[in-house]
């Protein structure tokens, strides 16, 4: 044994393509969200090491803000097409036009909405079990999650009764109109998903990358200049050399300054990176200590 | 990180006032592992509830709860990476009634460092947090006498408590004990050596935990795969294929080792080792892969491949310790389910022999089972199980139970 090493990617890889085939064996209708951001991107890989060579015994799902970067959107159908995987895009659209979703401010963000496409879509497909890309160390919140995580008839998440989790014998079981999110990467860091990346050698969205992009400055972040986001009376658009370390909604993604335009150059700066990826670009999980948390007990992810 | 860095698991014990949370806020701290955004965070709450220096135990609090309480309720992972490991940190806490997610934390977990206040010594919980790492087998343990700073950095004290602390691990069989003292306040001998304990001579705590030895901590000789997923692709290409897919929990495969598969007995041959990025030809624990083999022999979920070298016991009866972890009592005229490895079963309590005080060790005759009890009972389950003892195993040696009612996880098992 000692010859040979079992490096910790390899370890994080084993754990979840092992959840991922327990996921497939019982739960009777699963589905794997897909985004076209980097972690979804990471599960996609995993899916394949999990299952190939057949086909993934589940569909991806997007759950469509349209708030989006084009670039993503290009990466998920383009991933999903080359692997010939069925792909459902349900968009926060449908729900505001069935009334639903009821939009006070149009050029806000539309994440805290998310969660009601997402129970509508696990309703529509009577999906019992959703897996996601979302990591422990993303948050605070998360890091006392499950990785198979109970939600309850309304899709809500109980901190405070959570099943045990013990060894990696998972529970699988829900009554009828319940259902399980799982987290198959969750015990990945930010720089686990970059070597992972590098190592693979797999195709994400350019933004991740260094590139020149027109941005304001509000209050600490950096704002990119879109359709959805335009100068306000008094605020200067700069061009800066940037790249996005999270990828969600485009009104409130902000981007760091950054020159690394490979993945080796971001593995060494995520190495020595003094802010979390969500505290430098997440302005919708700023609001409180626990804005996270108050989201994920209502549904969200 | 290179291309050889390990992963590391390992849990904390002790109470908030052993200084854990300080601990691991000083380990996360001084490895750099810290963010600004997170220690400002930190300092102005620090600063809010008046203290004249960073809490640093505030980076462990999770939820808005714990936060309105000051006590942490559940079981929080931590990760940070040195050049040579990446860590996960399980932060359980040490209050009273939580046996339950020491358990739970401890069962995945590579060491568990066991705090002492070196003013008090060793106590009852002390004793408890050992017990409860030697029945889970944790493989490696190491004993942080904290707050030397309290006790003028006495070696006499140090040596004193190691001495009681090492007689009471040999009790229960334990001899893979090492004790290092340090102070998480000051950060001696955590990352840093410190200027003040300098009689000590052996290795910093971080130095411990990137160095200890974990390549045989699952069992490197008895080979066990449980059949996770069959593998039939039914494409022109892959017609005839047909993919056992699973996670090698235990031993090496080749290509061309005669299996055995269990319970039926029937054995082939491994023709292929299978993964996306190509065919293997030996393959080990902890990796998933997919094997074909030369028979077609009914196969399906459930089933364990061996080797005859060392085999498993198939059995519908088995004695365990069992650790309950529901609110609701064992009540042994329900029938509950397991889930052992990739099989789920009915089963019944058979007998409840008898259950351990954790603070005492003494053992009580015909108990009730509640919440955070640790009993040796006899399971009955309604189709074989192919297991191992855990203390040979930790994979095929560990069970769960499963209440049918509420779906909820109720009893972690150790197979005796």
């Amino acid at each position: 044994m000692s010859n040979r090493i079992f490096t910790h990617l390899d370890s994080l890889e084993s754990e979840s393509i092992h959840i991922m085939r327990e996921v497939a064996a019982e739960c009777k209708n699963p589905a794997l969200l897909f985004s076209g951001g980097k972690d979804s991107i990471v599960m996609l890989r995993l899916a394949e090491k999990a299952f190939r060579p057949a086909k993934f015994p589940f569909p991806l799902v997007h759950i469509d803000t349209e708030h989006n970067f084009p670039e993503v959107i290009a990466t998920r159908d383009k991933l999903a097409a080359d692997l010939g995987e069925r792909l459902i895009v349900r968009s926060l659209e449908d729900s505001i036009r069935r009334g639903t979703i009821v939009i006070k401010n149009p050029d806000l963000p539309r994440n805290p909405y998310q969660s009601v496409t997402l129970l509508e879509t696990i309703a529509e497909f009577d999906f019992d079990a959703c897996m996601g890309g979302a990591r422990r160390d993303e948050e605070k919140a998360r890091a006392k999650e499950r990785i198979f995580s109970f939600r309850d008839e309304f899709g809500q998440w109980d901190p405070k009764n959570q099943r045990p989790e013990l060894w990696d014998i998972y529970n699988t079981r829900v009554h009828p109109g319940e259902n399980i999110r799982v987290f198959p990467i969750s015990n990945w860091t930010e720089l686990d998903i970059w070597q992972y990346i590098g190592r693979e050698k797999l195709h994400i969205p350019s933004i991740y990358y260094a590139h020149e992009r027109e941005v304001i400055r509000r209050g600490n972040s950096v704002i990119p200049v879109s359709d959805l986001v335009q100068p306000k009376p008094g605020e200067k658009v700069e061009v800066l050399s940037v790249r996005f370390r999270t990828v969600g909604d485009v009104t409130c993604t902000a981007p760091v300054e950054s020159t690394a335009s490979n993945v080796e150059e971001i593995i060494a700066e995520t190495a020595t990176t003094r802010i979390t990826e969500r505290g430098a670009t997440r302005m919708d999980d700023q609001t409180s200590d626990a804005s996270m948390e108050l989201r994920k007990k209502e549904g969200y992810f | 990180m290179s291309d050889t860095t390990q992963l590391l698991r390992f849990i904390t014990a002790g109470s908030v006032d052993d200084g854990k949370s300080t601990l691991i806020g000083r380990l996360l701290h001084d490895s750099k592992s810290i963010f600004e955004d997170q220690f400002s965070a930190i300092a102005r709450t620090s600063e809010k509830r008046g203290m004249a220096a960073v809490d640093l135990s505030l980076l462990t609090d999770g939820l808005q709860a714990e936060r309105e309480q000051g006590i942490t309720i559940d079981v929080a992972y931590r990760y940070f990476a040195t050049p040579k490991r990446k860590f996960i940190i399980g932060d359980t806490p040490g209050h009273e009634q939580y046996t339950r997610n020491m358990v739970t934390a401890a069962s995945t977990a590579n060491l568990v460092v066991i705090l002492i206040d070196a003013r008090r010594g060793v106590l009852v919980q002390t004793r408890r947090h050992t017990y409860l790492a030697s029945l889970v087998g944790i493989p490696h343990i190491v004993l942080a006498v904290n707050k030397m700073d309290m006790v003028d950095y006495s070696e006499a004290r140090f040596d004193e408590i190691c001495t009681e602390y090492l007689a009471f691990a040999a009790q229960l069989g334990l001899h893979n004990v090492t004790c290092v003292p340090l102070s998480a306040l000051v950060g001696d001998m955590l990352v840093d050596r410190g200027e003040n304990l300098n009689w000590y001579q052996g290795p910093t705590l971080m130095e411990l935990l990137e160095n200890v030895e974990i390549d045989h901590d699952v069992n490197t000789t008895d080979f066990r795969f449980p059949v996770q997923w069959v593998c039939r692709p039914q494409t022109e290409e892959y017609h005839d294929f047909r993919g056992f897919m699973g996670r090698i929990e235990a031993g090496e495969v080749s290509v061309g080792d005669e299996i055995t598969v269990m319970p039926s007995g029937r054995t082939s041959h491994v023709k292929q080792i299978v993964t996306l990025d190509g065919e293997l030809q030996t393959a080990f624990a902890p990796q998933s892969v997919a094997i074909t083999l030369t028979d077609e022999i009914d196969i399906s979920r459930g089933d364990m491949f061996v080797k005859a070298d060392y085999l498993p016991t198939v059995t519908r009866e088995f004695d365990a310790m069992l650790c309950w972890l529901s609110e609701t009592p064992l009540d042994k005229q329900r029938k509950y389910l397991v889930k052992h490895t990739t099989r789920t079963a009915k089963c019944l309590f058979s007998s409840i022999d008898y259950r351990v005080d954790v603070n005492t060790l003494e053992q009580h005759a015909n108990p009730t089972v509640n919440m955070n009890d640790i009993a040796h009972v006899r399971l009955k389950v309604q189709q074989p199980l192919v297991v191992d003892a855990y203390k040979r195993n930790r994979a095929s040696g560990s069970f769960i139970v499963i209440d049918e009612a509420t779906n909820n996880t109720v009893a972690a098992g150790m197979i005796a």
